[in-house]
């Protein structure tokens, strides 16, 4: 295949990606986007191996490759619960980037890489070399933390170092003395050195930024790893002059950055602190505000699965809030048994979504159509917000800082101005909870305290059972 | 020894409420009081001494023992000149008082140095003593009987019908005033079927009146109506103008007037006046629930339903005590709600505690010593003169010709600044090679802003998958390392790469095929 050939090919997996993207943006769509996606990675994968820069002699490794590892991704596909998703999502972002890092090494071995240029172009090209391998080590030990954050193995506790704002100057320092040094070695070997310093501290950087986020700030995390991983390809592509490379790693970072950006809004955080990294400012902050913030008053009033059961008949409208508390218990199923035959009853059971609601972006809408809730039922925050006030009932379900009205109420929360689902609103609030422990904020909910609220204490998915039965018992 | 309660039977003439219903006698013992009742106290409310007796309480023949043997006492009215001459020095009494309205009464009980809750001089903004708010739980029954009665002297069904025998309008019904019983009235007349209009001086309730089911009438002048705590002031010369010719078409048109305005010690505002009435098609009912304050009404009389004019006027002032049991029921769980307050120890002990804001609004007379009125406790004022401040600022901030938007243009600015300086480094330094890879990066950037943007929200992880299976695509860096075609004599580490770029595949390809499956597997979940 021709140099042209293959570059035409190119042009076309770009179009499908961009396609593939933009079908994503209505259910109805995305299924093709998704088509287009794997045809367009197809097309670039074929004719990449029948160009000109692969020779006959590497095609047996390429396919042996490719056979062990579309093995394994398929399998994890299909044995991966819903529940699961972030913790799958942040494993393969940690696979892009170790695959940048190694691609990036292999580039900067490999004499014949280089053999074309001097001077300036010889100089960006080893800048890019060392930036790639440096997004793609951030990436891999972020997304590794990431994953181990998500799937419980590591606390989700923010670890915050001190000094740790100095400790990340500091590392930033060293790297770019190390890339003056690594562009100006002499061979190969006297590179090797500060390319290998660098990504020691690139990996340790990525751990040590993941560990200092608490684990409610997790969808900005895995979709700011998202952007990274887009980041390491475009990287990848300057490093080998390969357009295709470019444009999708930039499709990728753009459209990461742009979720971490839309999260970002939903939690009112700033959106350059979160993509720099330190979410510090922040988060450093936040036991010392909360110490000063007010105290709600007042009481608690429990309630039993058979009053809210109760409750939920006598109900005309009712809106279910799901928080990560849905996802741990699993109680998604049975949320759309109880949902379904409030429905057949004329109820008018909706969903109301917060943007980060679970532990990545999009994780409650995912839970509720594995459950198979019809999306047209399942409202994001803005669609739903106003509707709150002729609400009867609002289940919330494992949801905490979501639904805390101290963000509007309270300037001194430090949730303060994040924008909430205002579900006090309804006639009645239900709230779902194991305990009276605070969300990750660490901030005491004043919801639980007002007067027409009342709390379902226990397991999510134990309790919504009970509420099912005595519903149906009825 | 644990302090004694007793419910006396009301002797207000007309009064049928108790203040204490077996059920609540019940929870009342629980928390370790003793409790006596007065024999035929609860009578009037369909509440047997039996049932009394079946729930713990002594059942006490005479009003002279109950008060003399009581250390606290629920009642309903305000008590007369003998009930107090029955009390006990130090007991404490617990029932409405309008200590505004009866200075006398107030004399006499601080002669008698009791103490004395006064359920009507609850602060009603704090949210924690709505339990505890009877004039909210009394309104509400109030209200909803008023359309009761209007219902029975009114001549036609509430609700439209289209029938074998020809088709039936429903009735209009007009609400002045939506407070609590206001509301409550629009509920009940909305739940029967009628059309429902309400006005109220205070803007704010319009969304309430809405969500009842009513539908909110302006009166066309700009004034604001709130007063303190919750009630509505007196208005303006030009907003009553307004107002009455609001009134005047109103009655024109509706069926059936109810009216439930109110000012706080003063007589009760004359809203409807008798031409008012006199335009009214024959019929048509009036219901006036402030008939016990002068009525809003011109031709009301209190007590008493006239006729005038074709008009019935219902004047009834003792709508509550029409609804006897349920207004009972809900009186007496606020003065429950009221004692766990006070003994928040469940130990059967009292401990009127004057730090505490609900408390101290309620008592308004502390071992003899009149403390009404209680301070403002501090909560809604700050609302205001906060809002004044911040309106200078941001004048002040327009004389300065500078407000928000030149402060982000500045940074617009310097934005635009930073970018353009990066580009013309670029420019100035790069090769062309770089240049054109760079031009397609940025070109990149650029679209994927404008296709992500649109991504609806439930679709955030699908999106995130497919990127993610998308990125993949580096693998095409792999694979262009693992053996290209030789380029003259150059020696190469030939093994390291290829087993670099072997793991690099391998890692890609999960990543390729696990991504794109588990996406396909997302969305098939995505249904109608």
């Amino acid at each position: 295949m021709s140099e042209s050939l293959t570059t035409v090919a190119y042009i076309g997996a770009t179009i499908l990606f961009i396609l593939s993207l933009g079908g994503l943006s209505h259910p109805e769509s995305a299924g093709r986007g998704n088509l287009y996606g794997m045809i367009g990675m197809a097309i670039a994968v074929l004719a990449t191996i029948f160009g000109s820069h692969v020779s006959t002699a590497g095609i047996p490794w390429i396919i042996a490759a490719m056979v062990v590892g579309g093995a394994i991704g398929l399998y994890a596909a299909r044995t991966v619960q819903m529940t699961q998703m972030p913790e799958l999502v942040a494993l393969m972002h940690s696979l892009v980037g170790l695959a940048a890092t190694l691609v990036g090494y292999a580039s900067y071995i490999d004499p014949a890489a280089t053999a074309n240029f001097s001077g300036a172009e010889k100089v960006i090209h080893e800048v890019e070399i060392y930036i790639g391998v440096l997004i793609g080590a951030i990436t891999f030990s972020g997304s590794i933390i990431a994953f181990g954050k998500l799937s419980g193995r590591i606390g989700g506790k923010p670890l915050l170092l001190p000094g740790r704002h100095l400790l990340n100057l500091a590392g930033l320092l060293i790297v770019i003395w190390f890339g003056a040094q690594f562009v100006r070695a002499e061979s190969i070997n006297a590179g090797m050195m500060p390319l290998i310093v660098m990504t020691v501290i690139a990996l340790l950087f990525g751990i040590h930024m993941v560990m200092a986020i608490g684990g409610a700030d997790m969808p900005v995390v895995v979709s700011m790893l998202n952007s990274y991983s887009g980041w390491a390809a475009a990287a990848t592509g300057f490093m080998l002059s390969n357009d295709l490379l470019i444009v999708t790693g930039a499709l990728v970072g753009s459209s990461g950055a742009i979720l971490s950006y839309i999260m970002c809004r939903a939690m009112n955080r700033n959106f350059i602190s979160v993509i720099a990294g330190g979410f510090g400012g922040d988060s450093g902050k936040k036991p010392a505000v909360a110490g000063g913030a007010a105290e709600p008053v007042g009481e608690v009033v429990p309630v039993s699965a058979l009053e809210t059961s109760e409750l939920l008949r006598d109900a005309k409208n009712v809106i279910i809030v799901p928080g990560y508390g849905m996802a741990v218990a699993q109680a998604q199923h049975t949320v759309y048994e109880i949902t379904k035959y409030l429905r057949e009853k004329g109820v008018n059971v909706r969903f109301g979504i917060h943007p980060v609601a679970g532990r990545m972006p999009g994780h409650m809408n995912v839970l509720l159509a594995e459950a198979k809730v019809p999306y047209d039922i399942v409202m994001e925050m803005d669609e739903i917000n106003d509707d709150f006030g002729a609400t009867d009932v609002v289940m919330v379900i494992g949801a905490n800082d979501i639904v805390n009205p101290a963000a509007m109420e309270d300037p001194t929360s430090p949730i303060a101005g994040m924008p909430v689902l205002e579900v006090w609103k309804a006639k009645t609030s239900i709230v779902m909870k194991r305990s009276m422990a605070s969300g990750y904020a660490g901030v005491d909910n004043p919801l639980f305290y007002k007067d027409n609220n009342r709390m379902l204490f226990g397991d999510a998915k134990k309790m919504l059972d009970e509420v099912l039965t005595a519903l149906k018992a009825a | 020894m644990p302090l004694v309660i007793g419910v006396p039977r009301e002797v207000f003439p007309g009064e049928k409420r108790v203040a204490t219903v077996p059920d609540v006698v019940e929870k009342l013992i629980k928390l370790g009081f003793a409790v006596q009742v007065e024999t035929g106290a609860g009578d009037a409310a369909n509440f047997s001494d039996d049932t009394y007796r079946a729930a713990g309480a002594g059942i006490v023949d005479s009003a002279a023992t109950l008060w003399s043997t009581s250390d606290i006492v629920f009642k309903v009215r305000a008590p007369s000149p003998e009930e107090v001459a029955l009390m006990r020095e130090g007991s404490t009494l617990i029932s409405f008082i309008w200590p505004a309205q009866n200075p006398e009464l107030m004399k006499q009980l601080a002669a008698k140095k009791v103490t004395v809750l006064a359920i009507d001089a609850l602060p009603r903004t704090l949210s924690r003593a709505q339990k505890m708010d009877a004039l909210t739980s009394q309104a509400g029954v109030a209200g909803y009987r008023a359309v009761i009665e209007a219902a029975n002297a009114f001549g036609r069904f509430f609700n439209g019908q289209v029938t074998a025998a020809g088709k039936i309008p429903p009735a209009k019904v007009f609400i002045a005033g939506a407070g609590v019983a206001g509301l409550a009235a629009i509920g009940t007349a909305a739940g029967l079927g009628a059309i429902v209009r309400a006005n109220d001086t205070r803007a704010e309730v319009a969304d309430q009146v809405v969500s009842l089911g009513g539908e909110f009438v302006k009166v066309d002048y700009e004034e604001e109506g709130s007063g303190g705590g919750g009630y509505a002031k007196v208005m303006s010369e030009g907003f009553q103008q307004a107002q009455r010719e609001m009134y005047a078409k109103q009655a024109r048109e509706v069926d059936i007037i109810i009216t439930t305005a109110l000012i706080p010690g003063k007589p009760a505002p004359k809203l409807i006046t008798a031409d008012m009435v006199k335009s009214m098609k024959p019929g048509s009912v009036i219901v006036d629930m402030a008939a016990e304050q002068g009525g809003n009404c011109e031709l009301t009389e209190p007590g008493q339903v006239v006729v005038k004019h074709g008009v019935t006027l219902v004047g009834y002032t003792d709508l509550v005590s029409r609804l006897s049991k349920q207004s009972s029921t809900l009186y007496s769980n606020n003065l429950l709600r009221l004692t766990e307050e006070l003994c928040k120890t469940k130990d059967g002990i009292v401990n009127v505690n004057m730090e505490d804001d609900a408390i101290r609004g309620l008592t308004v007379i502390k071992d003899g010593e009149i403390t009404w009125p209680a301070p403002a406790p501090k909560q809604p004022a700050p609302v205001k003169p906060a809002a004044k401040p911040a309106v200078a600022v941001q004048a002040k901030g327009h004389g300065h010709g500078g407000g928000g938007a030149p402060a982000s243009g500045t940074r617009a600015a310097v934005i635009f600044g930073v970018a353009a300086l990066a580009f013309w480094f670029v420019g100035a330094y790069a090769p062309a090679a770089f240049l054109g890879h760079f031009t397609v990066f940025v070109l990149a950037c650029f679209v994927g802003y404008m296709v992500v943007w649109n991504v609806t929200p439930s679709l955030h992880t699908p999106l995130m998958s497919v990127t993610n299976a998308i990125s993949s695509i580096i693998a095409i860096g792999a694979l262009v390392q693992i053996a290209p075609p030789l380029t003259g004599g150059l020696e190469r580490p030939g093994d390291w790469i290829r087993w670099l770029a072997v793991i690099g595949i391998v890692l890609t390809t999960i990543n390729m095929f696990g991504g794109f499956a588990v996406t396909r597997r997302m969305l098939a979940m995505f249904r109608k």
